[in-house]
């Protein structure tokens, strides 16, 4: 496939072996309907201390892609079918189960969208993170207790001591998405996976939030994958974005450029479409159609029948992911028109 | 309307003219990409296809499960049994020679005699009817009752709910076969619709609270929201929209519980409080083939109603799995 | 105005005079300037309390959750008000309220001068036809055992003398037609749908008895990016193609920004700022609109690197148990003794009370002084 031989090495990986390499990685899903393409070629990689955020809307393969990496995939109907995931040079898809799961969670951990249903809810908090000091690490149950209450300071949870006693439900959204956060960071992984976490919260907790995420990342230098659908969230806290469609990356660019210029349709046409709040009397130039359904992906370029610039080729070849310049890659055909006409 | 070229490429200076979806939306997509408009006076080729409620999927669904198939069969086979039992059994029920009782299986009488020297070939084929008459009957009044009670309690709340509910409460706290001891000992003589109405007696409570439970869940829902801002009544968001949200659990539970009352029947005969001669029923004629242990000597005489009621509780328990898993919007 | 966007756009290579859609008929002649706006809707004191209660034979109340605490304004014809704020603070049940679907405690709405919360039976259902409702979530929104035809013909069934039998089946494949949805979908069902063509369905049930009052509550929230400038843009073309008047309830600042002429910004159960789109958006003058604005992430960097954000403390404590005084005061950097005591009132601040220009507009702050949270300082 001409997009693999074009992506490998991906061209954000100019440095030293990344923290993730993830390589050509495909997965499919076995629905009632027939198959579904989720993932679909899908390479890049993340470095100790990089943010880099994977946006894309509902289908486009984002979190799928997330749950492969971490091995948390339902498998079936999942399945992956192809690819390798390179977590500190060994590729995790061949490494044995029991080896995975000492990983996950000790170097690599994730947070959810939905923190209530992410915690037990008939455990205490200071229990459960006390839990993973208990389980990886061996620690004594006082200690670990101990532990637990200095990872809510950690994460500003205020008066964390008397807190720990107490059960998820008596934390409010934000209290609980920092517990999350806390649990991914106490065994100080290398990599954090962050799903949507703010997704669930309110507009001004989610500011505090997603501050609290990005300083931790700088402190701890850890590699941070942020999964979103909103353009706005990641704009201030990502170095490098990925946006995926329909299973694929589609462009990949440092964030200040991505949104200065987009080099694809589908990322150019995102942008124009939401409303921003610093902006008056804006158009709203809506992007054609709907996302397709991962049963029946368009051929060639998955994006030409809601493209505006698409074109007879766009329809017969998939775009490989072109370098379009230093750490940028484009899977459009006619990136360069797209570039040179704004 | 606007024929759209699914060929012919689209040059960029001409954003509207996105090219086609090729082909079409297939239509037995979960989610059919039928392209938006964008442009209201140039519609796009109708996607072929056929509307699928969501009754269709799941007839759809239960079509291809053996589970189903295999237990539509056999309750097909009992349907028609028991209300022909000549067509596969040629003797009288009734007439029996005692001096044939507990004589094994011979030529034409498979089963063998029982105690009273009755073809228990023909008692099995008859207490089909007997078995299915209380199975469908109860589960109907069961369901019906159920439904209504629970379905308003459900709808209307407030004082009449709380009645209810304790009312259901009060029905549960009666063990049904201490129940069935004490109430049917008391009636002289006890026919299938003694013990049908029995049945619905104490198990409408059990469809009632989960008729009133889907129906408070189907009722919070925005399209029954939707339906009172546009000023409809009570009668149409029950009917029109509730109902129809509300029923699949109480259809899942009766024919569960189908299975369960055929069972109940038969128990309540074996104690000697359901049904009586001459009424043939297979609880009756298990019981009476336990009767000083027979069976030891002559086991084809429980064996084979056993067997029957069993495959038949089976069939109907299998069935409401079948429905439950096609009815089940979890997995739609 | 704004709204003539980019759904205007696409709308207009077809022609909407000459061969818009029948629907459109009796729509007030656009164009016209609605400057003055006549007010449609007034909403006077709206209050609404849901009782907590104990026990189990014998309820008795023990509190109540103050969802909305005396809430007041105006609708004009043919104006969007947008309502901002969290979870929780009430912006959902106010639209409840609007659309009868609730009773208010107390308070009173004024729909062309008639107070409609008085109303029942045939008066309430007339009314009833004028203001209608767009939900959040497309996928409880309609009914799954009935087919789109029949959810978006059920007006007509309702309220039979809209639409004579004959022509309703022509009405429906209109009123889909209007929102840009294939008319020969009429026999599918809701769960052959994605979640924008869905709404679509849902604005169309909306649009059936020609409503003059819309009220959208997240109407685009559940939707994907991509999707929602559609749901957006169509519902502003339908306001001018109908003459709607919208109340638009979301957490969303910038879509509510970008459709609003008008924004009220709700905390715990009360309106605290009120004004026109750039008054609330370039020059509010309550603090918690302030850090609301600022909290908002914006997808430019460049422009993210030089705003200052204010990240408020805490969280919105619950609206069963408000503060004293003035409710925000749990969560302003501002809070003075005074704030605790005294609730202040949503008025134009004394300051402002002669000022020209933005400022003027009602902010219930004791110490409201103007921001910009959005561009630079």
């Amino acid at each position: 496939m001409t997009q693999t031989q074009a992506q490998s090495p991906p061209p954000s990986s100019s440095g030293p072996s990344p923290l993730l390499q993830v390589r050509d990685l495909h997965v499919e899903f076995h629905t009632r309907d027939g198959v579904a393409d989720a993932v679909n070629g899908v390479s890049f990689g993340v470095e100790a201390g990089e943010t880099l955020a994977v946006l894309g809307e509902s289908g486009s393969g984002k979190s799928v892609t997330a749950q492969a990496v971490m091995g948390i995939l339902d498998i079936p109907p999942g399945r992956i079918t192809g690819g390798e995931i390179l977590f500190e040079g060994r590729d995790l898809l061949k490494t044995p189960a029991e080896e995975r799961r000492r990983i996950r969670g000790a170097r690599m951990a994730m947070i959810f969208q939905d923190a209530l249903s992410s915690l037990n809810p008939v455990l205490s908090v200071g229990y459960q993170l006390g839990e993973m000091f208990r389980v990886h690490r061996g620690t004594s149950r006082k200690e670990s207790r101990i532990k637990a209450v200095e990872l809510m300071e950690r994460v500003r949870i205020p008066a964390a001591r008397a807190r720990a006693n107490d059960y998820p439900h008596q934390f409010s959204g934000g209290m609980r998405q920092r517990i999350m956060i806390a649990m991914a960071l106490a065994l100080e992984p290398q990599l954090i996976i962050a799903d949507e976490p703010t997704t669930a919260l309110d507009v001004t907790v989610q500011a505090q939030v997603m501050g609290l995420l990005a300083d931790l990342q700088r402190e701890y230098r850890m590699g941070l994958i942020l999964i979103t659908h909103d353009l706005g969230v990641v704009a201030d806290v990502a170095d490098r974005i990925a946006v995926m469609y329909a299973g694929r990356i589609v462009e990949t660019a440092p964030v200040g450029e991505l949104y200065r210029a987009p080099a694809h349709p589908y990322t150019k046409g995102l942008l124009d479409s939401i409303p921003r709040l610093d902006q008056k009397g804006q158009q709203l130039n809506a992007i054609k159609g709907l996302p397709p359904s991962l049963l029946r992906i368009p051929s060639g370029c998955s994006f030409h029948p809601r493209c505006p610039v698409a074109r007879a080729v766009c329809r017969a070849d998939e775009p490989p992911l072109y370098e379009v310049g230093t750490g940028r890659a484009s899977a459009c055909h006619f990136w360069k028109e797209l570039l040179d006409g704004q | 309307m606007v024929e759209r070229a699914p060929e012919s490429p689209s040059a960029p200076e001409d954003p509207p003219a996105v090219t086609g979806e090729a082909g079409g939306a297939a239509a037995d997509l979960a989610s059919f990409e039928g392209e938006l408009l964008e442009t209201p006076l140039a519609p796009q080729e109708p996607a072929p296809g056929k509307a699928r409620s969501l009754w269709s999927d799941a007839w759809h669904d239960l079509r291809r499960n053996p589970v189903f198939i295999v237990s539509g069969l056999l309750i097909l086979f009992l349907v028609v049994v028991s209300v022909w039992p000549s067509l596969i059994a040629t003797r009288n029920p009734l007439s029996c020679q005692l001096n044939k009782s507990l004589d094994p299986a011979s030529p034409g009488h498979w089963f063998g005699y029982d105690t009273q020297g009755c073809d228990v070939y023909t008692r099995v084929v008859y207490g089909a009817r007997t078995s299915v008459t209380v199975g469908i009957c109860s589960t109907l009044g069961v369901a019906l009752a159920g439904s209504a009670l629970g379905g308003l309690a459900g709808f209307f709340g407030g004082w009449w709910d709380s009645l209810l509910s304790r009312l259901t409460d009060i029905f549960f706290g009666i063990p049904i076969m201490l129940g069935g001891l004490v109430f049917l000992s008391m009636t002289g003589s006890r026919s299938v619709w003694t013990v049908v109405a029995f049945i619905v007696l104490l198990g409408w409570p059990q469809i009632a609270r989960i008729a009133r439970g889907s129906v408070i869940s189907a009722k919070q829902n925005d399209y029954v929201q939707a339906a009172r801002a546009l000023g409809a009544g009570n009668a149409r968001m029950l009917v029109r929209h509730i109902m129809p949200n509300a029923v699949a659990p109480v259809i899942v539970t009766a024919t569960i519980a189908l299975g369960t009352y055929i069972a109940l029947e038969a128990t309540l005969s074996y104690l000697g409080v359901g049904l009586q001669p001459p009424t043939v029923s297979w609880g009756a004629d298990i019981s009476d083939a336990s009767q000083g242990m027979q069976f030891r000597n002559a086991p084809h005489i429980l064996l084979y109603p056993a067997a029957a009621l069993s495959l038949t509780v089976l069939a109907f328990i299998m069935l409401g799995d079948a429905v439950r898993d096609a009815l089940d919007p979890k997995l739609r | 105005m704004d709204s003539d966007g980019a759904g205007a756009q696409t709308w207009q290579q077809g022609g909407p005079e000459g061969g818009g859609p029948a629907v459109a008929e009796s729509a007030s002649p656009a164009g016209v300037p609605y400057a003055p706006r006549e007010a449609i809707l007034e909403v006077r004191d709206l209050v609404k309390h849901y009782p907590l209660t104990q026990g189990v034979v014998i309820r008795r109340q023990v509190g109540a959750v103050k969802a909305v605490d005396g809430i007041s304004f105006e609708l004009g014809r043919g104006e969007t008000l947008g309502i901002v704020g969290e979870s929780g603070c009430g912006k959902s049940t106010v639209a409840k309220l609007v659309t009868n679907l609730e009773a208010p405690t107390a308070g009173s709405i004024l729909y062309k001068g008639e107070d409609v919360t008085r109303l029942s039976g045939r008066a309430l259902k007339a009314v009833r036809r004028n203001i209608q409702m767009v939900f959040q979530d497309p996928y409880t929104s309609l009914n799954p055992r009935m087919t789109v035809g029949d959810i978006v013909g059920e007006p007509f069934d309702i309220h039979p003398e809209v639409a004579p039998k004959g022509e309703r089946r022509r009405k429906v494949q209109e009123l889909l037609d209007v929102v840009g949805l294939n008319p020969e979908y009429v026999n599918r069902y809701p769960h052959q749908f994605s979640g924008g063509q869905r709404q679509r369905i849902g604005i169309a049930r909306g649009l059936a008895l020609r409503p003059e009052v819309i009220v959208a509550d997240e109407p685009v929230s559940a939707l994907d990016v991509s999707v929602q400038a559609q749901v957006v843009n169509l519902m502003e073309r339908l306001q001018d193609e109908f003459d709607l008047s919208y109340v638009f309830i979301a957490h969303d600042l910038s879509v509510v920004r970008h459709i609003s002429d008008r924004v009220g910004v709700m905390y715990l159960g009360k309106l605290v700022e009120i004004g026109t789109e750039s008054e609330i958006y370039e020059h509010p003058t309550h603090p918690y609109t302030q850090a609301l604005l600022s909290a908002v992430p914006v997808p430019d960097p460049d422009a993210e690197a030089e705003r200052t954000r204010i990240v408020l403390e805490g969280e919105v404590p619950s609206p069963a148990n408000p503060p004293s005084g003035c409710h925000f005061r749990t969560r302003c950097w501002k809070a003075q003794e005074k704030c605790a005591r005294e609730e202040p009132p949503l008025t134009v601040p004394e300051r402002f009370a002669h000022a020209e220009g933005s400022a003027h507009h009602p902010s219930a702050c004791h110490y409201a002084e103007e921001r910009d949270p959005i561009g630079p300082e």
